[in-house]
């Protein structure tokens, strides 16, 4: 799979210089969220481990702390 | 006056090996070694020597009459940034150096990220047997095995440790609601088989007291270790284990902001109002996980209920008239405890309004979004392996496999800030002088700890510099010291003088 960009980081203020960005329900800003989850819900089958069930079986882990 | 909130973060990555011998610690040595030498180039061990006080007033001592014994522990290194980054269990661990603030908590979490993801790409190219390394940011395996992100708050002695239980337990219980992780089903029998769809915190089923020094069975809500990693008649280290790893910036900036600003008050005796005191602390934190809607009415001691959000607006409203009173000396830099008071508001008033519009701030939004869309598309239930390994792979560090580096969510670090943490210590803490020394003298530093460095002169005997008080070896104290010391002979010299 060729690889792609993968992070849109929005800001690159630091120490909080940056507003949150509300996303009201039905806004431009809430349709091209839409919009972006949808592209990855497209590809995300080439990005999942191909048989989920065993890749899911196979990750045990073991306590820690 | 509460003392400055120095905290920091401690994570047990997931890790998963294919092509080759499974075993956990032999992997998470691989990429331990592999980082050391391949990246970092120097191999600085940790030493579990314990230390005996007696600062001067730098925060120094002068060398004890033991001179200290060198351990070599090859699976435990120090980083020039100040971190700690070693084999924990069956896990690699990466520890934040010591920071002044939230924000810069979020910096050196990020760093820690950076770490984990070059020690893969490290082993890649060390290992020629085929096995490849995978590192997983999340807490548990979907199976009833759990491992921890740990945060670390420097507290004053003198609050009595009690207080801090009956007064820290409220928000320990609630905050998830920002800064749980999510994930799909439960693990535990916390829910007595009932069955659950999806929680919104990764770790909250695991909890099963009230108040203990357990971390790896009968995990309590508050944890009681105390290990200070300091002078033990002025400070205590709160080790908080009932959190999640996060990946969502503003979640870590609110879990580590608001945590410093209620410990703060407790510190000032700030009285809580009892109408905060949960019945029964370790039902309410499995009820605030399993409810999504954020509705579910919590059992309070004088026989009222409230939510996990109603709990919340009262923890806020008393840090935002706390901070009007006395202002935000204590989260470090005053600007970032007014972010995190701001944030804090934004976000309580976003999750009443409609919880789904936070998915670029919060970890379990973005995931449970992502999950339903994918059941909207697909028409398949909760019990789809296909959401599980979404579920995992939302928390995969592989740039190239991360769900979450998928979405957009809301940074707060800048990149060039995050990659310069990687390298340099944090300017406001002891982690300065430990990053700068192990930059400057590589060979001569043998041994490292949170509270002392060990110098090999090439005279017997070694030497060891006690560094008793967090925020002293900060750049502001000893930049000039180093600065005028051409050999760390100098340098000990200097600070015996």
């Amino acid at each position: 799979m060729a690889e792609r960009e993968l992070k849109k980081k929005t800001g690159t203020a630091d120490r909080g210089a940056e507003a949150v960005e509300e996303v009201p329900a039905g806004s431009a800003k809430g349709e091209k969220l839409k919009a972006e989850l949808d592209d990855l819900l497209d590809e995300i089958d080439e990005v999942l481990e191909d048989n989920a069930e065993e890749f899911v079986r196979n990750y045990v882990q073991k306590g820690g702390e | 006056m509460s003392i400055p909130k120095v905290c920091g973060i401690e994570t047990e990555y997931g890790i998963a090996v294919t092509n080759g011998d499974p075993n956990p610690i032999a992997a998470s040595s691989v990429l331990i070694n592999a980082y050391a030498q391949e990246i970092a180039r120097q191999q600085v061990g940790w030493d579990f020597e314990d230390e005996s006080p007696g600062n001067d007033a730098r925060g120094y001592a002068r060398d004890g009459a033991m001179p200290p014994q060198v351990e070599t522990h090859l699976l435990n290194t120090v980083l020039t940034n100040g971190a700690r980054f070693y084999v924990d269990h069956a896990h690699p661990e990466f520890s934040t150096p010591e920071c002044l603030d939230a924000m810069e908590c979020v910096r050196y979490d990020r760093a820690g990220e950076q770490v984990l993801i070059r020690s893969m790409e490290a082993a890649d190219r060390v290992v020629t047997d085929g096995r490849t390394f995978v590192v997983y940011k999340n807490n548990s395996d979907g199976k009833g095995n759990s491992y921890g992100c740990h945060e670390n708050y420097l507290m004053d002695r003198a609050t009595p440790f009690s207080r801090i239980v009956d007064d820290v337990t409220p928000h320990f219980v609630t905050r998830q609601i920002y800064a749980g992780a999510g994930k799909v089903g439960s693990e535990t029998n916390a829910f007595d088989g009932e069955p659950v769809e999806f929680q919104i915190s990764q770790r909250a089923e695991f909890f099963e007291e009230r108040v203990g020094l357990e971390t790896t069975l009968k995990r309590p809500v508050v944890n009681t270790r105390d290990e200070p990693h300091a002078d033990p008649h002025r400070f205590r280290r709160l080790h908080v284990i009932v959190g999640d790893a996060n990946l969502a910036e503003v979640a870590t900036f609110l879990k580590v902001g608001t945590t410093a600003l209620v410990l703060a008050m407790i510190e000032d005796a700030v009285d809580a109002p009892r109408c905060l005191d949960l019945a029964d602390p370790v039902r309410a934190v499995h009820q605030v996980s399993r409810d999504r809607s954020l509705a579910c009415p919590l059992l309070m001691s004088d026989g009222s209920t409230a939510t996990a959000l109603g709990v919340q607006w009262e923890l806020f409203a008393m840090a935002r008239r706390y901070a009007d009173d006395r202002g935000l000396a204590c989260m470090g830099d005053e600007e970032v405890g007014e972010e995190v008071l701001r944030r804090w508001e934004e976000v309580l008033a976003a999750l009443e309004r409609d919880p789904m519009s936070l998915a670029r701030q919060l970890d379990w939004v973005a995931k449970l979004q992502l999950l339903e869309a994918y059941r909207d598309r697909q028409g398949c239930g909760w019990d789809d392996p296909r959401l599980a390994a979404i579920d995992l792979q939302y928390h995969d560090l592989r740039p190239e496999r991360s769900l979450f580096q998928r979405l957009d969510t809301e940074s707060l670090v800048a990149g060039p800030s995050v990659e310069r943490a990687v390298t340099e210590p944090p300017r406001g803490t002891r982690a300065w002088f430990r990053g700068r020394c192990l930059t400057k003298w590589p060979a001569s530093v043998v041994t490292a700890n949170w509270d002392s460095l060990v110098f090999d002169l090439g005279t017997d005997p070694l030497r060891r510099v006690p560094m008793m008080d967090p925020l002293r070896g900060t750049a502001d104290h000893v930049d000039e010291l180093l600065e005028r010391s051409a050999s760390p002979a100098e340098l000990l010299d200097r600070l015996s003088s």
